[in-house]
């Protein structure tokens, strides 16, 4: 219990970081409705090129913008050969993810994983976010605002505000229209490809973000980092859809609710690992876990009917 | 204001589902016209409105609205001159988005998409004003999702969106048909009411023989890929379903068609 305690603020941070990726799922698959499988890649893609960067020299802005950047680009190849190749949206995306194994390979001078020299107090000093502000925020090592709960928190609701300001322009809402109703978009004049290319750009370019965020966290980016990103990310949409559904309905609270969603779950897989679990079934009880909360809609429109609302004047 | 000339189209080319939809159709609108379009299935009504609003590109032949020729744009660029209500009322409007979304969504129709917010303070009370005109109690749930409506408002509100930012051209396709009798007629009335006051030229597709004559200044009837019968001012006014259906079996050279006609 103690251990779960003590990592409880560890599992916070890792949560708000994956928090974004799950945001950026969100974008593709609540607002789009499409299941993006790209994430997988582009998630390790942000990581190699902050990782490659960073260790370079560069300024840890400049890297994160590049991941940001790298991120979209993936996003574009999948939205590209959905639209103007009409390969079907989920196979455009396995295809996406495919290929950058090999390009996050490329990029990390083909090496599975590559670190950052995080024992050097300089280096550190220059990282966003990493492991070791965790307890050495408290201690008193660092200051208290570099604790990771603190500067991804800030982190995400700055990302919020700007997605919440993004998808009320006219811009936004013809991106929602689009996932909304594609004949209704079109008949509006709204160039559904265009729409769907650029929210996958945002979407991956958010979760590459995310990749680069873990990469300084964990002070290394390895290769197979981003595997089963996916269902992570719809696994925080889904666990804050549940919980949230209710008591949230403006747009910004919703996105709050998927990394709300997203912190939830490590804290769960914390507690299932603190019982003893062996790490390695932990993509089985995601999966399952995914599997499960799908399901349950389902279920529940083929099993149980819904109260029909009765009364109430009826208009044409 | 519409002029379509010797257009073709064939479905499934190559197989044998293979249909011949449109046979060379020409039809020119002058400005103001509103023109219903009756047929029996199958006879290439729907085909001929989609082939204006450029769902599909046709085989051959032109398509020029208000002196532009949009023969080879897809249909987001030919929204800018056309406003649409279809015969599904789930396909007019976003279900997952407001009211006034969906309203502010038509007013910029055609438009660049910018940074800009996509609704503004002032549109909110216009829209509220304009619902209030339509009759149908959602001048209060402007903030209601679409999806939530019945759909004979979502067809009433698709009206509003299509001519809220005034169309070169109406295309209503049976886009009373999916509704019960009284709300189709009420929708139907309000389509006579904003196509008046807009001043709108417009195509309306419909099974109905009877609202076919009584609607709209021009009938054209379809068969076989085909304008078959085209009527108009103090003709049409006169007509009435018996003898448009004996004109029809004339034209046609075949009863078993009119049954197909009227039982539809």
């Amino acid at each position: 219990m103690l251990s779960f305690l003590n990592a409880l603020p560890g599992a916070m941070s890792q949560g708000l970081i994956w928090g974004i990726m799950a945001i950026g799922v969100y974008i593709t698959y609540k607002i789009l409705g499409i299941a993006d499988l790209t994430v997988d890649g582009s998630f390790c893609t942000g990581g190699a090129v902050f990782v490659m960067l960073f260790s370079g020299g560069a300024n840890v802005w400049a890297a994160m913008l590049a991941a940001l950047l790298a991120g979209m680009l993936a996003g574009l190849v999948t939205g590209l050969l959905n639209t103007q190749c009409g390969i079907p949206a989920i196979l455009a995306g396995i295809l996406t993810q495919l290929g950058l194994y090999s390009v996050n390979m490329a990029v990390m001078d083909f090496k599975a994983s590559v670190a950052i020299n995080v024992t050097q107090a300089d280096t550190l000093e220059k990282l966003l976010v990493s492991l070791r502000f965790v307890q050495g925020a408290i201690r008193g090592d660092f200051p208290l605002w570099r604790h990771p709960i603190l500067v991804v928190g800030l982190f995400t609701v700055g990302l919020i505000a700007l997605l919440y300001g993004f998808f009320g322009t006219e811009l936004g809402c013809a991106l929602r229209a689009t996932g909304s109703n594609g004949s209704m978009a079109r008949a509006q004049g709204i160039d559904t490809d265009f729409c769907k290319v650029l929210g996958l750009m945002i979407s991956n370019g958010l979760v590459a973000l995310s990749g680069a965020l873990l990469c300084q966290y964990n002070g290394a980016n390895e290769i197979n980092v981003g595997r089963g990103a996916i269902v992570i990310g719809l696994a925080a949409v889904i666990i804050g859809q549940v919980l949230f559904s209710k008591l949230f309905h403006n747009f910004a609270l919703k996105l709050l609710a998927v990394a709300i969603g997203a912190i939830l779950y490590y804290i769960v897989i914390q507690a299932v690992l603190a019982v003893g679990l062996n790490p390695n079934y932990l993509k089985l009880l995601s999966a399952l876990v995914v599997a499960v909360f799908l399901s349950l809609p389902y279920w529940k429109g083929k099993y149980f009917h819904a109260k029909v609302k009765t009364g109430g004047a009826s208009h044409a | 204001m519409l002029e379509v000339k010797e257009i073709w189209k064939v479905f499934n080319a190559g197989t044998v589902n293979e249909k011949q939809a449109l046979r060379g159709v020409s039809l020119t609108l002058k400005d103001g016209d509103f023109c219903t379009v009756i047929g029996g299935n199958g006879a290439g009504k729907s085909t001929l409105l989609n082939a204006v609003a450029g769902t599909w590109a046709v085989d051959g032949g032109s398509i020029s609205i208000g002196g532009v020729d949009v023969t080879h744009l897809p249909d987001h660029k030919r929204a800018p001159y056309i406003g649409r209500v279809f015969q599904d009322p789930m396909l007019g409007t976003a279900p997952t988005m407001q009211i006034l979304e969906n309203l502010a969504l038509a007013a910029r129709r055609g438009q660049r998409r910018g940074l800009r917010w996509g609704v503004t303070k002032a549109e909110k009370e216009q829209y509220q004003e304009m619902l209030k005109n339509l009759d149908l109690g959602l001048e209060d749930r402007l903030t209601s999702k679409v999806g939530l409506l019945s759909g004979g408002q979502r067809q009433a509100l698709t009206l509003l969106m299509a001519s809220l930012k005034k169309p070169k051209l109406l295309l209503l396709d049976e886009h009373t048909a999916a509704l019960d009798p009284k709300t189709a007629a009420k929708v139907l009335e309000l389509s006579d009411r904003i196509v008046a006051e807009s001043h709108l030229t417009t195509m309306m597709v419909t099974h109905n023989m009877k609202d076919a004559i009584q609607h709209g200044n021009r009938l054209i009837m379809m068969y076989d890929g085909k304008i078959v019968i085209d009527v108009s001012g103090e003709e049409k006014k006169k007509l009435t379903v018996p003898q448009l259906l004996e004109l029809f079996s004339k034209v046609s050279g075949s009863d078993e068609a009119d049954d197909k006609l009227l039982l539809s």
